[in-house]
């Protein structure tokens, strides 16, 4: 191998306190790789991330004319950004500055064998002198930003973080599949622990989207193609067809009124009736109806149209087809929610089928006030009102052979909200609940817990094993794993804490967008604890139930972090790109085109006419996938080409 | 069409008459249930042991004689002699550790077996092999009087993944009730256990479970509950003796196997040695069902 112009390079070895010291022999170190070609300065300092250290590194690139630097410390996913800065401000190119990293791949790993460790650092630090040498100094390149965000989905986290974003002066396209935004939570009751009114709460927040100046809501939408990169993503957006044009309704509901079609209303989780013309509920934003044509007698009988007679404004329009709007933006919001797993996968519990068991979204519209029954609790069987009631928790939760392995975190304390607003309704009545384990970790939630034990909810340890009608009582066999003893209540009414999984159709929608979902559905996060809201493609993050089961309060607080990072995006004028990307030697590549299928960001293009492959350096991550595949060594990751991992290896041998 | 038949013991002694049903309403339907020439003891509670392969040398042993005999498959009519088979040929399949513990120990046998022996279910011929539509056309009206409670019991839902149905929410015994032309009573204690072989010891716990499992199929308004097990049946009718003393307003129920019932669904007289094997009499059934031939001859 040709030896390139020898660089002047600069070793600098961490202690990292005790962490590196207490195994490594670091003065050792010191001196051995001081020898290493090319090496022209080594030392070793006690921090080097702290202020003095990163002065140290600074001093020295100027004292010495370093044109490369290694810091023999932590894992590059910890300071590697540190010293780049450091390094760039005193002069030196960013991307010559590299970890050694001997603290989590050697002294974490080697505690004991400290000659064997310090060994082991020295071999980490030669290749990095190799890798080092053949560093190139490079440009960062920057792109242009649409300052717009799209928001998928209009539940309580859809909502809150387009009116962070629309507040902070963004323009926001919202997308809601349903004909009104609101989600699930304009379904609600009340919420624990403090017994707000969901919708008291919920509406005004509705309204100031409806109303916002930068919120332009698509209802009855849906996403259906996603092209670009962050900053510069081209969207289009199916607006399906309504029947009905909303430029012209007023939303003066006569049409729904007079709508002679009755169908078991999906906002009411079929407890009550909506017409084939519908608005889902009174408060709907927009409040504008659509027309159901499953069941519309225009549609399914070609008859009816007194919809079309009663409307003064004209607005009918059944010939109405879906359109394809085009939408370009610079950031996006995931916030797509939830279902509740269907009671037909639970045999046990009847699958669905005993009428008086239903799951706890049913419960909340019986508990509302706009419900089906205007809030008073009456059994769907026979409109009685119901004096046991047993909860059932983890229904479908908790159960890893057969349903979901996950909790769903929300059901203990909206189960105990549930019971207690039931006690509050029906005073005589007794409630039961049966748990695994009361899981109330949260603000208040605990004392919640207590204050609905003290009202007279029971709650029973352990699980239910069967679920059936019994005469007029719905039998719940279970045990009571505190007493060891088992139970069986004769309910009127059996509530189902049912497991919450991730919209159906979000595995459409990853395919779309190309995020990634986890074993269950949910999406998945660019890191657990550090970037929650993130995902692996850059200007796409997530908010809500689509990421994991959550309560209101923690939705809000994720969706406001989204609208967060969208904000902080659009703060810059342009968008710096990390040049640690791959790059195509044209008068190597064949255009084989075998590196397209490969990239996991669909980076890769093949150029047909010139049949050159190209890299689209806004997506591609510099995984280095391709210049693996590639089969004559055209693809070359800018700053890990095949030359400096083989003269890695050679320096080892 | 011939199909390999496992008896097992009991259906030899005390459930003589479950045998003798189930060949002649099997004929009728054109099955013709040939004997295994040799067989032996399906291994019954024995075999649910794991961890010790020598208890799941008897089931295996009567798989290898279906394939000795020629045999694809082999049809079964107790649920325990079914589920011992189907597990125990699932252990031989799954477990190669465990196959070749197993194999070594039968070294003796005149050829190895190759794990492919299939096992069926009389639930499982009916719905798969003749077909719930043909069954339904077969049987005309006869149990128009009738509503009964399949009783699955444990042994032929469980474990998940075995049994002849959902084991949650089967429906395969239902279905098969409807189309010998009965109705099928909705009946929330089918998958229950009977009690089983604590009736040896504690007879007195199995008499509660019959309490409580006929009570419910009483109140479902069910004539008679059908089982597809002689322990089931053993359990759940004989034990009605105890029961009775016990819960002096319990009114005993006729307990029945499937294959009875499917002589009556196809006009095949009940026999008189069946009669005496009940202890709870049969006889209200019966004339539900000659009134019925009664309207219409």
């Amino acid at each position: 191998m040709k030896s390139a112009p020898q660089k002047k390079i600069g070793v600098f070895v961490c202690h990292c306190g005790k962490n590196i010291a207490a195994v490594v022999d670091v003065k050792k170190v010191v001196e051995e790789v001081a020898a290493l070609p090319g090496v022209v300065f080594s030392t070793d300092y006690k921090y080097m991330c702290s202020q003095p250290g990163q002065a140290l590194v600074q001093e020295k690139i100027r004292e010495h004319g370093l044109e490369g630097v290694i810091v023999a410390a932590c894992t590059p996913s910890l300071h590697e950004a540190t010293f780049r800065k450091a390094a760039s401000d005193a002069g030196l190119n960013a991307f010559c500055v590299e970890m050694a990293n001997i603290r989590e791949q050697c002294a974490w790993v080697h505690q004991g064998e400290p000659d064997a460790a310090t060994d082991k650092a020295i071999e980490i630090i030669t290749t990095m002198v190799k890798k080092t040498g053949l560093d190139r100094a490079l440009v960062e390149d920057t792109i242009p930003i649409t300052k717009r965000a799209l928001v998928i989905g209009g539940g309580v986290a859809g909502i809150q973080a387009s009116l962070d974003v629309a507040d902070a002066g963004y323009d926001v396209v919202l997308v809601e599949k349903e004909p009104s935004i609101g989600g699930h939570m304009a379904q609600l009751s009340e919420t624990f622990p403090t017994l707000d009114c969901a919708q008291c709460i919920l509406t005004p927040k509705m309204v100031a989207v409806g109303t916002h100046p930068k919120i332009k809501i698509l209802a009855f939408s849906e996403v259906r193609s996603l092209d670009g990169y962050v900053g510069n993503f081209k969207v289009a957006i199916e607006r399906k067809a309504r029947g009905v044009d909303w430029t012209k309704c007023t939303g003066c509901g006569i049409c729904m009124e007079k709508c002679p079609t009755k169908v078991p209303a999906e906002f009411e989780r079929n407890l009550g009736k909506r017409k084939a013309i519908y608005s889902p509920f009174p408060q709907a934003v927009p409040n504008k109806p659509v027309i159901d044509r499953e069941h519309c007698l225009h549609y399914t009988k070609g008859k009816c149209g007194i919809c079309e007679k009663v409307c003064e404004v004209g607005a009918i329009d059944f010939d109405q087809e879906p359109e394809i709007i085009e939408e370009e933006v610079g950031a996006i919001v995931v916030a797509t929610g939830f279902d509740l797993y269907s009671r037909s996968n639970l045999g046990e519990y009847g699958a669905g089928r005993i009428p008086d068991v239903i799951d706890s979204l049913a419960f909340e519209r019986l508990l509302s006030a706009s419900g089906p029954t205007s809030g008073e609790i009456r059994r769907p069987s026979d409109g009685k009102v119901p004096q046991t009631v047993v909860f059932v928790q983890c229904a479908g939760s908790r159960d890893p052979e057969k349903h979901k392995p996950y909790c769903s975190r929300i059901c203990c304390m909206y189960t105990t909200k549930q019971a207690m607003l039931y006690k509050h309704a029906v005073h005589g009545g007794q409630p039961y609940i049966f748990y695994i384990d009361i899981r109330s970790g949260g603000k208040n939630y605990e004392e919640f817990v207590e204050r609905a034990q003290g009202e007279g909810v029971v709650y029973t340890r352990g699980k239910v094993s069967k679920i059936y009608q019994s005469g007029d009582k719905v039998a719940v066999m279970g045990v009571d794993t505190l007493a060891g003893k088992p139970v069986r209540i004769d309910a009127d009414l059996v509530v189902l804490a049912m497991a919450m999984e991730p919209r159906a159709s979000s595995s459409e929608l990853s395919r779309i967008l190309k995020i990634a979902t986890g074993p269950n559905g949910f999406w998945t996060e660019a890191h657990p604890k550090m970037n929650p809201v993130g995902t692996t493609t850059r200007g796409i993050f997530l908010a809500g139930c689509g990421q994991a089961p959550r309560d209101v309060p923690d939705t809000v607080s994720q969706a406001s972090g989204a609208a967060g990072k969208v904000i902080s995006l659009f703060s810059h004028e342009t968008l710096t790109l990390d040049p640690l990307t791959v790059e195509v030697d044209e008068e190597i590549c064949a255009g084989c085109g075998i590196c397209v299928p490969v990239c996991p960001y669909e980076a890769r293009t093949l150029d047909e006419r010139k049949k050159i492959a190209l890299v689209n350096e806004a997506l591609c991550q510099g995984c280095g996938a391709c210049m693996i595949a590639c089969p004559n060594g055209a693809t070359v990751h800018r700053n890990f080409s095949k030359k400096q991992i083989l003269s890695m290896v050679d320096s080892l041998l | 069409m011939k199909i390999l038949y496992y008896p097992g013991c009991t259906l030899k002694t005390d459930a003589v008459s479950f045998e003798e049903s189930a060949l002649l309403a099997f004929q009728k339907l054109g099955v013709e249930l040939e004997e295994l020439k040799r067989w032996n003891c399906c291994g019954t509670v024995f075999s649910f042991t794991t961890d010790n392969v020598m208890y799941h040398l008897a089931p295996l042993r009567n798989l290898l004689r279906v394939r000795e005999e020629g045999g694809e498959a082999v049809f079964t009519l107790c649920s325990m002699c079914y589920n011992t088979l189907k597990r125990a040929n699932r252990l031989f399949r799954d477990d190669p550790e465990k196959r070749d513990k197993i194999k070594n120990i039968m070294y003796q046998e005149e050829r190895e077996y190759d794990g492919k022996a299939r096992v069926v279910h009389a639930l499982e011929l009916l719905r798969d092999e003749i077909g719930l539509d043909a069954l339904r056309e077969k049987t005309g009206d006869r149990l128009s009087n009738l509503r009964l409670a399949p009783y699955y019991g444990c042994m032929l839902l469980r474990p998940d993944g075995l049994g002849v149905d959902d084991a949650e929410d089967p429906s395969v015994f239902e279905d098969v009730i409807r189309a010998m032309g009965a109705e099928a009573v909705d009946f929330p204690f089918r998958g229950e256990c009977c009690g089983a072989y604590q009736t040896v010891e504690q007879p007195e716990v199995v008499a509660e479970r019959t309490w409580a499992i006929l009570d419910a199929a009483k109140g479902c308004g069910a004539h008679a509950l059908v089982v597809s097990c002689p322990l089931c049946a053993f359990n759940l009718d004989k034990r009605q003796e105890i029961t009775s003393h016990l819960h002096p307003e319990f009114e005993s129920m006729p307990v029945l196997y499937l294959t009875e019932v499917l002589c009556l669904a196809l006009g095949i007289p009940f026999g008189d040695r069946w009669r005496k094997e009940h202890y709870a009499t049969v006889e209200p059934v019966l004339n539900r069902v000659l009134e019925v031939s009664g309207k219409s001859g």
